[in-house]
């Protein structure tokens, strides 16, 4: 018989012998009291631990943790949106250089790449654990009061909570023409939507709710007055989706 | 993606290793966010079909050493210690805290080892895999863990203490 190691001793104690090692353990065991009661106290120490610590596993995960647990990663659009990014700046260049010369007033074209922007800004920060907003809704006042102090136009943060979404804050962005705010909103269960707002020249043009698809964020766009929005998501259908932009538009109403 | 409800059914056992191995709560959770943070990111790496709680441990291990929380605090809060036992007896939550405590005090590859293989049960190998060592360090490693904790727990409480265990 090969003697029994201290390894062997560990993995009895854990249950991790084969019977027939087992059996051979028990045997020298059994002449050595002092290892048998050192054995014994090992196992003893062992079921101590996992009763001491056992609560914590039983108990509801705090909302600290619980947040991060349901912030899922999404994984296509944090890959997606730097292939986004490059696509973006890759259809702004071409817009700059093709569309502008070739068709100079045509105005869809300005709303079809804000739409991108928004979904590409929704796949950038939404995935965000951290840090998705600059500010956060605890200062909603002046969230409000800078955004529309660097947008130029006054903005406000549509209250979604009839839709079931809070708002988590906002952040200023890069538009093409100047800067944009990004507004973002989450429901209980982590859901997501962003609000995306830029101030439009003034055309004296509203336009229809436009629906765009890119990838798997969904968009609601449209110009009212001043300013062009889209509202974008990946985490709802297109109806519940227009829904919720039906709601903001009500609410942007004058 | 169900890697990731996996995942998210594995949150609870890692805040029970993280609270054993860091000694806090608050130490713990923050632990467990930063690993769910980086756990979330590095998803796309995890090769489907090996061990998923190996891979998340693994995870949490380097998060760990990264943050040099080598170092537990030597007193927990007495608060925490009970809020440990939960609704168990006085006698149980000194037990509790005292053997909190001689965790504390292991040396931090030791009490790694210690916690993966009492704790969470693991295999030897996958204890080998999650901390990036041989297993003839883990035994090693094991072993003096063991007998660490049994000589403070001899040394530091007395027996009616430690050994009543009420039903």
């Amino acid at each position: 018989m090969t003697p029994v190691t201290e390894a062997d001793l560990q993995a009895y104690v854990d249950g991790r012998l084969d019977p027939e090692r087992r059996a051979a353990v028990d045997a020298w065991l059994a002449s050595r009291p002092e290892e048998a009661e050192r054995v014994a106290a090992y196992r003893r120490l062992g079921a101590e631990v996992r009763a001491a610590y056992q609560t914590m596993v039983a108990e509801p995960l705090p909302e600290g943790v619980a947040r991060f647990a349901r912030r899922r990663p999404r994984l296509r659009q944090a890959a997606l949106a730097a292939a986004w990014l490059a696509l973006g700046a890759a259809l702004g260049t071409l817009a700059t250089l093709e569309l502008r010369p070739v068709a100079p007033s045509v105005a869809p074209g300005g709303e079809v790449v804000m739409a991108r922007r928004a979904a590409i800004a929704h796949a950038t920060y939404s995935p965000e654990v951290r840090h998705p907003v600059e500010v956060g809704a605890d200062q909603e006042a002046h969230l409000v009061a800078w955004l529309s102090k660097r947008l130029g136009v006054r903005v406000r943060a549509p209250k979604l909570h009839e839709a079931g979404f809070a708002l988590v804050g906002g952040r200023l962005l890069p538009g093409e023409t100047g800067p944009v705010a990004q507004f973002m909103y989450e429901m209980p269960n982590g859901r997501r939507l962003t609000l995306y707002v830029r101030q439009e020249p003034p055309r004296h043009v509203e336009t229809a709710f436009r629906y765009a698809r890119e990838r798997n964020v969904s968009v609601f766009y449209w110009i009212d007055r001043d300013c062009g929005y889209a509202i974008a998501s990946s985490d709802l259908g297109r109806e519940e989706l227009l829904k919720v932009a039906e709601l903001v538009y009500k609410q942007l109403e004058p | 993606m169900d890697e990731a409800q996996r995942l998210v059914d594995l949150i609870p056992r890692l805040r029970r290793y993280a609270r054993a191995l860091v000694g806090d709560r608050s130490g713990a959770d923050d632990l467990v966010q930063d690993t769910l943070e980086r756990a979330w990111s590095k998803l796309h790496l995890y090769r489907r079909g090996t061990d998923l709680r190996a891979w998340l441990f693994t995870v949490m291990h380097n998060v760990h050493v990264n943050k040099l929380r080598a170092v537990r605090p030597t007193d927990s809060l007495d608060e925490d210690m009970l809020e440990l036992a939960g609704r168990a007896s006085q006698a149980d939550a000194l037990l509790v805290r005292d053997l909190d405590r001689a965790i504390g005090r292991l040396p931090a590859d030791q009490r790694a080892v210690l916690l993966l293989v009492t704790l969470e049960e693991m295999s030897y190998e996958d204890v080998a895999r999650t901390l990036g060592i041989p297993i003839g360090t883990v035994m090693s490693r094991l072993s003096r863990a063991r007998e660490k904790l049994r000589a403070m727990m001899l040394g530091e409480t007395p027996p009616a203490t430690k050994l009543k265990v009420v039903k």
